[in-house]
């Protein structure tokens, strides 16, 4: 049963590169931007859960929900700081300009606390083991789970189900003619946002509840992977970002489970370059073209 | 009459699920003028970019001047001798008036790339001659007075001209235009006329021309094709298509151009 | 010729420059510290160079650069630390490995476009940099002992022939070819030029003065380190090019020796150094995107003002 072990262990960060994947595609979906500080806003989120539980004493969900309200206030201030005034910018002026935004947030957190890690209590939730089919399955991985597809579903009501849902799909569409129809393109943009970080600040919790440690540098790497899985799935689709980092997670579980795990980074670009070669638009993407 | 310069047969192409092109059939000969009119839509500037390679068709075949062309890239195009202006003006903005010729020109010349590195003789003499040929075209179009201004900074109409010169600079022997008078006024849609008329025979070009405007096309052109969502749906002289019932019906509830 | 003739009065000025600072260093005037800070401010001058061809002559959006400096850095290293060849010959070695790198990761994502390029050629320098950390031969990630040999001799003549030869490569047919690449891919396959040879040749081009760069970087230290690789050193490389204007030459160069400067001086306060690296390129970013200098170079500055727009 050791295959299926790994699949589990797979998909448990397989779920939070996918809750880290789904705002990258929404904000690039939206505004075509690739916000490299999506990583750090997710690494605000781990450290937020870590005072909650720590300091403030408040529990695992409240710790998870203020996580996930500060991230999304601090996401709406990169967009309306730095991000609204390159909507008409070049494609290299915009993603420069997150890299430094991203490079700003990592920074100025080791300047506040310093580069030292902290460690996430290990009865931050209630730790138990089950044995399923001779599986092992922590609390934390149904924790994990249970999360991650709460969330899911959440984000598919509000996108689909909702008045700004609505707004936010016609100007991901069309910005101009969605402009056009009278809908607030600047509030849509920053709900997007504010969902996005939201989602990436869930992760930060749920990462450091499995893995324990954090640090002001631990958004880069999960960052960039997640931004792999949506372009993997097909950058802009949720759908495809949900099994983008699903798909990720279980093939670098295996990469390292075979005994590659010092190459299990470079198994995450080894995939994002056969797809951006072979199947640019990805699995659930839409080919486009230029118009000439 | 002798063998077609370009021949095309039965060329199409489909976007997803959408056939934007269809059973396109066309022949060029040497020397001629030719029209390609159609409403917005029709499948002009696809028709276009099949030309030249910039998009594939999906069935049929481009035979120019002997040659199938229709697998090769736009720049392989050039070289057999196609070139051609955009709609919607793509010079290179940030060069001067006299590179973005010179661009096109760059075959002209053979100096290598480690001649170019070690100011070698024949750098200097290749530069030249792409200079001196530059020069000249820029002449014909009357834009040798801007020659240092970068593109970008050139009024419209000098914009128009400039796209024609880079085209003419490509050395083509047959030159497909996308609406050159496209935001002209009269006047100049008339000297722009008569140049073209100048550097056809100055340079025995077959041309092809996609054109709004109808007075002009019914004008010079020798030949018209029509094209409508995407299908052929007449050809021949002016004057057959001035009386041609498909090409009006085609032309309802646009403003009547004929 | 003209250009010729400017091209020697640059030349001499130059090697006067490196003449007087070379006197300065054996009669001991110039001491370890800015001598090593000179040999740094030409081994960055280098790098800036080469991406500046890449990204701003030929509107390549590489964000990969540190892959290339690393293949050049560890193939020049092992050329002297295991087969005891002379420095000049692992430099060269280490250029080539590079280039050829440039010419493997240049071929199949040069086809990509912007963001997907840029995302590409950062994942191709960390599977590199990976492949290093796994190779024993090279030391892991520990690193790699190395004899330092790099003085400012090498580092300047291989900065000064970055220079010239990206410089008389951008002024020729070859250069307004990638430039016209750079301005509208599609208008310029359609005059005549071969778009995919012009990517991949300044690719290879820039991927080859990486490689001398990282011979010159490896062996001005006595370790290296994959993690001296990561991602960050390709930012590092990014900001001087697109700070200094994308597209200049002479502002990439500007910007190389300013910001190689400002980072000495706070290496003490890393995060500090960041803090402002960062806030420096957002501001840039947001209310002077063209960067710098813009596309114009140095000299253009003491020349007269053209004329705006042509009037008819």
């Amino acid at each position: 049963m050791e295959w299926l072990q790994q699949l589990i262990n797979g998909i448990s960060i397989g779920s939070i590169y996918a809750l880290i994947a789904l705002g990258y595609t929404m904000v690039y979906g939206i505004i075509k931007l690739i916000n490299f500080a999506h990583g750090d806003v997710f690494m605000i989120g781990a450290f937020v859960g870590f005072y909650g539980l720590t300091h403030w004493h408040i529990g695992f969900i409240p710790s998870l929900l203020v996580a996930m309200i500060i991230c999304s206030i601090l996401g709406v201030l990169i967009e309306r700081l730095a991000y609204k005034r390159l909507r008409n910018a070049t494609r290299i002026a915009a993603l420069i300009t997150a890299i430094g935004v991203s490079l700003l947030i990592e920074y100025t957190t080791i300047f506040i606390r310093g580069a030292q890690p902290e460690a996430y209590p290990s009865d931050a939730i209630f730790s138990k083991t089950f044995t399923v089919f001779g599986t092992q399955i922590t609390s934390e991985t149904i924790v994990i789970l249970a999360t991650t597809i709460i969330l899911m579903l959440l984000l598919q009501f509000i996108v689909h189900k909702t008045k700004i849902g609505k707004a936010m799909r016609a100007v991901s569409h069309d910005m101009e003619a969605a402009k056009l129809m009278g809908i607030n393109v600047d509030n849509t943009i920053s709900a997007t946002f504010a969902i996005g970080s939201a989602l990436a600040g869930a992760a930060g919790v749920i990462f450091g509840v499995y893995y324990t440690k954090i640090d002001p540098l631990m958004g880069i790497i999960p960052g960039v992977k997640a931004f792999i899985a949506a372009v993997l799935g097909g950058i802009g689709s949720i759908p495809g970002a949900m099994t983008g980092g699903m798909l990720l997670g279980v093939v670098e579980t295996i990469v390292s489970a075979v005994g590659f795990s010092t190459w299990r980074d470079a198994a995450a670009f080894v995939i994002l370059i056969l797809i951006l070669i072979f199947k640019p638009a990805g699995i659930f993407g839409k080919n486009t073209r230029e118009k000439v | 009459m002798s063998n077609p310069l370009l021949k095309v047969d039965h060329v199409g192409i489909q976007f997803g699920g959408l056939k934007a092109v269809q059973k396109f059939n066309m022949e060029l000969f040497e020397g001629e003028l030719v029209g390609l009119i159609g409403p917005n839509g029709a499948g002009k500037t696809t028709s276009f970019n099949m030309l030249t390679g910039v998009y594939k068709p999906t069935e049929g075949t481009i035979t120019f001047d002997g040659k199938v062309t229709n697998k090769l890239s736009p720049h392989q195009v050039t070289k057999n001798g196609v070139s051609r202006t955009f709609q919607n003006i793509r010079l290179f903005k940030e060069l001067t008036v006299l590179d973005n010729v010179k661009v096109a020109n760059h075959s002209l010349a053979h100096h290598s790339m480690l001649s170019s590195i070690f100011r070698l003789p024949t750098h200097f003499k290749g530069e030249a001659k792409m200079e001196e040929a530059s020069l000249a075209f820029l002449e014909i179009f009357g834009l040798d007075v801007y020659k240092d201004e970068l593109a970008k900074n050139l009024p419209y109409g000098m914009q128009r001209r400039l796209e024609i010169a880079r085209a003419l600079a490509a050395g083509p022997k047959l030159l497909l235009l996308d609406e050159p008078a496209a935001g002209m006024n009269p006047q100049e849609t008339k000297a722009l006329m008569d140049l073209i008329a100048l550097i056809r025979k100055k340079f025995d070009l077959t041309i092809l021309l996609i054109e709004h405007d109808m007075g002009l096309v019914m004008g010079i052109c020798e030949r018209i094709y029509v094209l409508d969502h995407g299908e052929l749906i007449a050809s021949g002289t002016p004057e057959e298509i001035r009386h041609n019932k498909k090409v009006i019906e085609a032309y309802l509830g646009e403003e009547v151009p004929l | 010729m003209r250009i010729s003739k400017t091209f020697w009065i640059y030349t001499i000025l130059a090697l006067i420059g490196y003449a007087v600072v070379q006197m300065l260093i054996t009669n001991g005037q110039l001491d370890m510290y800015y001598a090593n800070l000179l040999i740094t401010i030409a081994i960055n001058i280098i790098l800036a160079v080469s991406l500046h061809l890449v990204i701003g002559i030929t509107g390549q959006f590489s964000i990969g650069h540190a892959g290339f400096l690393a293949i050049g850095a560890y193939v020049s290293a092992i050329c002297t630390m295991h087969f005891h060849l002379p420095f000049i010959v692992a430099l060269a070695i280490g250029a080539i490995a590079a280039a050829i790198g440039g010419l493997i990761v240049g071929i199949p994502t040069l086809r990509l476009r912007g963001d997907y390029l840029a995302i590409a050629t950062l994942g191709f320098a960390e599977i590199i940099r990976i492949t290093f950390l796994n190779i024993d031969y090279v030391g892991g990630a520990a690193g790699m002992q190395i004899i330092q040999q790099t003085n400012w001799t090498y580092a300047f003549f291989g900065m000064f022939v970055t220079i010239v030869v990206i410089s008389n490569f951008t002024n020729s047919r070859h250069g307004r070819a990638c430039i016209s690449v750079r301005e509208d891919e599609i208008a310029a396959d359609s005059m005549g030029i071969n778009v995919t040879y012009y990517k991949v040749l300044a690719f290879a081009i820039g991927s080859l003065f990486a490689g001398l760069a990282g011979g010159l970087f490896s062996h001005n230290f006595f370790i290296i380190q994959p993690a001296q690789f990561n991602f960050l050193k390709s930012f590092d490389i990014l900001i001087y090019v697109v700070l200094g204007g994308l597209g200049s030459l002479t502002g990439s160069i500007v910007a190389a020796v300013l910001l190689t400067v400002i980072s000495l001086y706070l290496q003490d306060f890393p995060e500090t150094r960041m803090i402002i690296y960062s806030l420096v390129l957002i501001v840039v970013m947001l209310y002077r995107p063209a960067g710098l200098m813009g596309t114009k170079e140095l000299p253009d500055l003491f020349k007269r003002k053209k004329g705006g727009k042509v009037h008819e």
